[in-house]
């Protein structure tokens, strides 16, 4: 039998097809369903949004599969949800589930301060966060088939997002310039195999899709991203937490298709009422910070 | 017309390029498409793998379905992958609130008809049209094509679920699965002859 499912090309070619493409998080199917007419090309379901989170305190775990159930119920685009970093049996109930694709998230309180999932023993393709080029790579070598920039998640402020983004992709650029010789040192300071940095090198890219999140607040947000580099955008609590969701949801998948084009840029970004009101990162205290969970 | 066609992708959301790089090596001068005055350049154009909900939300609300429709009335070659075959169908029966389609091709193509995510996979394909070795398929979250018209040539047929995956009529093209992801290019290859031809 030829018939292969779970294989790298399926996993990385799922990320593929949302590229260019807004994935928003949803707590609700009403909201879900909001997110589909708006434009998402998915949405990532979960019981609180990072800015409740950060509020409400406490542990936060994976969604209710009921929760989950409901939201799959609703929309027809893929739905995603997130496991705690290292909770490989929190990812199996999500796989069993038949969510499209497994955020092993920062935002959740990590499970494992040493060990990330195996994402190779999965059919379902995971994403996973990264702040360096050097993370991403080792969240690829476990079975990542996509990757998203960190940014800091549940703060309205893009100012992290484009940090990590410009680190990635300036670590590449880097890469791309040198001889063979020096990538063995390079892989070294990365802590991640040769022959991956080697691939990167030559590419001047990932091999999987990389996204962005983590503060995406408004249109220019994800215009700005999208410039910088990011192949698609991941709005969490900008969304939902604005004054009229459905309204900048639209404007925001907008922004990302013609990010190039600021008269389009200037015309969504008219009407969209209140935005969410954000957190400057200076004000967070070093273990409100999600970016620094993972390794 | 020069030797090479200019093929265009239309660039709203998806795997854009990897659609690109498979028409450059098939012969193609491509080209993304996100305005009318770009479709107004090209002579075929390919409608990508996406999430056809979101693709559809951007041609409205970007002034592309009239010209879009006006032009493949008027014949121009069209290849449309995954969520492209899904917009060239005429009808689609789980279609989500306010989604349309094109109607190049007399079909009624079911959305996710395969499955969800975990249920995507690879296969090799008995393709009509090409010659060569079975071709390395790659559905994900992929459609089928529920019934076709009288004037639809089925290309493929999926041997498990025994559903067609494959069509042509006329100057439209359309699969269920993704040869722009393998390096594989004979079905760009095929959808480059024909733009070459209608020119």
């Amino acid at each position: 039998m030829t018939n292969e499912t779970g294989t790298q090309r399926v996993k990385r070619g799922m990320a593929d097809m949302l590229k260019g493409g807004v994935i928003m998080d949803v707590v609700t199917p009403e909201q879900a369903k909001i997110a589909e007419d708006a434009g998402a090309v998915a949405v990532m379901a979960l019981e609180r949004v990072p800015a409740d989170i950060r509020v409400q305190g406490g542990v936060a775990r994976m969604s209710d599969p009921d929760m989950i159930d409901g939201i799959i119920a609703a929309v027809s685009v893929p739905v995603m949800a997130k496991c705690r970093i290292g909770h490989f049996a929190e990812a199996q109930v999500l796989q069993a589930i038949g969510v499209d694709y497994i955020d092993e998230s920062e935002v959740l309180t990590p499970a494992d301060e040493t060990n990330h999932v195996d994402k190779w023993q999965f059919t379902v393709p995971f994403v996973c966060g990264a702040t360096n080029l050097g993370e991403a790579l080792r969240r690829i070598t476990e079975g990542a088939a996509m990757i998203r920039s960190k940014g800091e998640a549940g703060t309205g402020n893009v100012v992290e997002a484009t940090r990590h983004m410009r680190a990635i992709r300036s670590q590449i650029r880097k890469l791309s310039t040198m001889s063979p010789d020096e990538l063995f040192t390079a892989a070294k300071e990365l802590q991640a195999p040769y022959e991956l940095v080697a691939e990167v090198a030559q590419a001047g890219k990932l091999p999987v899709v990389l996204f962005t999140a983590g503060g995406i607040a408004t249109p220019a947000d994800a215009a700005m991203m999208m410039q910088l580099g990011a192949d698609g955008v991941f709005v969490g609590s900008g969304i939902f937490k604005s004054g009229d969701p459905a309204t900048r949801a639209a404007a925001i998948v907008k922004a990302t298709t013609f990010h190039d084009d600021p008269d389009v840029i200037a015309k969504v970004s008219r009407g969209l009422g209140e935005p969410m009101v954000g957190i400057n990162i200076d004000t967070l205290p070093a273990d409100q910070r999600y970016a620094g969970r993972g390794w | 017309m020069a030797s090479k066609p200019a093929v265009g992708v239309l660039a709203l959301q998806g795997d854009v390029a990897e659609h690109l790089r498979a028409l450059r090596a098939a012969g193609a001068e491509p080209a993304g498409v996100r305005r009318p005055a770009e479709l107004d350049a090209v002579d075929g154009l390919v409608i990508p793998g996406g999430e056809s909900t979101t693709i559809w939300k951007l041609i409205e609300a970007f002034g592309l379905a009239e010209p879009l429709r006006k032009r493949l009335a008027d014949g121009m070659p069209t290849f449309g992958s995954c969520a492209g075959m899904i917009l060239l169908a005429a009808r689609l029966p789980d279609a989500a609130s306010g989604q349309q389609t094109l109607g190049a091709i007399d079909m009624t193509v079911r959305r996710n008809a395969f499955g969800r995510q975990v249920d995507s996979f690879e296969e090799d394909l008995d393709l009509a049209g090409i010659g060569g070795p079975p071709f390395r398929a790659v559905f994900i979250r992929a459609p089928w094509v529920e019934q076709a018209g009288d004037g639809v040539q089925v290309l493929a047929t999926e041997p498990v679920a025994g559903r067609i995956v494959a069509v042509r009529q006329g100057p439209a093209l359309a699969t269920a699965f993704h040869p722009e992801l393998t390096a594989d290019d004979r079905i760009h290859q095929l959808f480059v002859g024909m733009v070459k031809e209608s020119a």
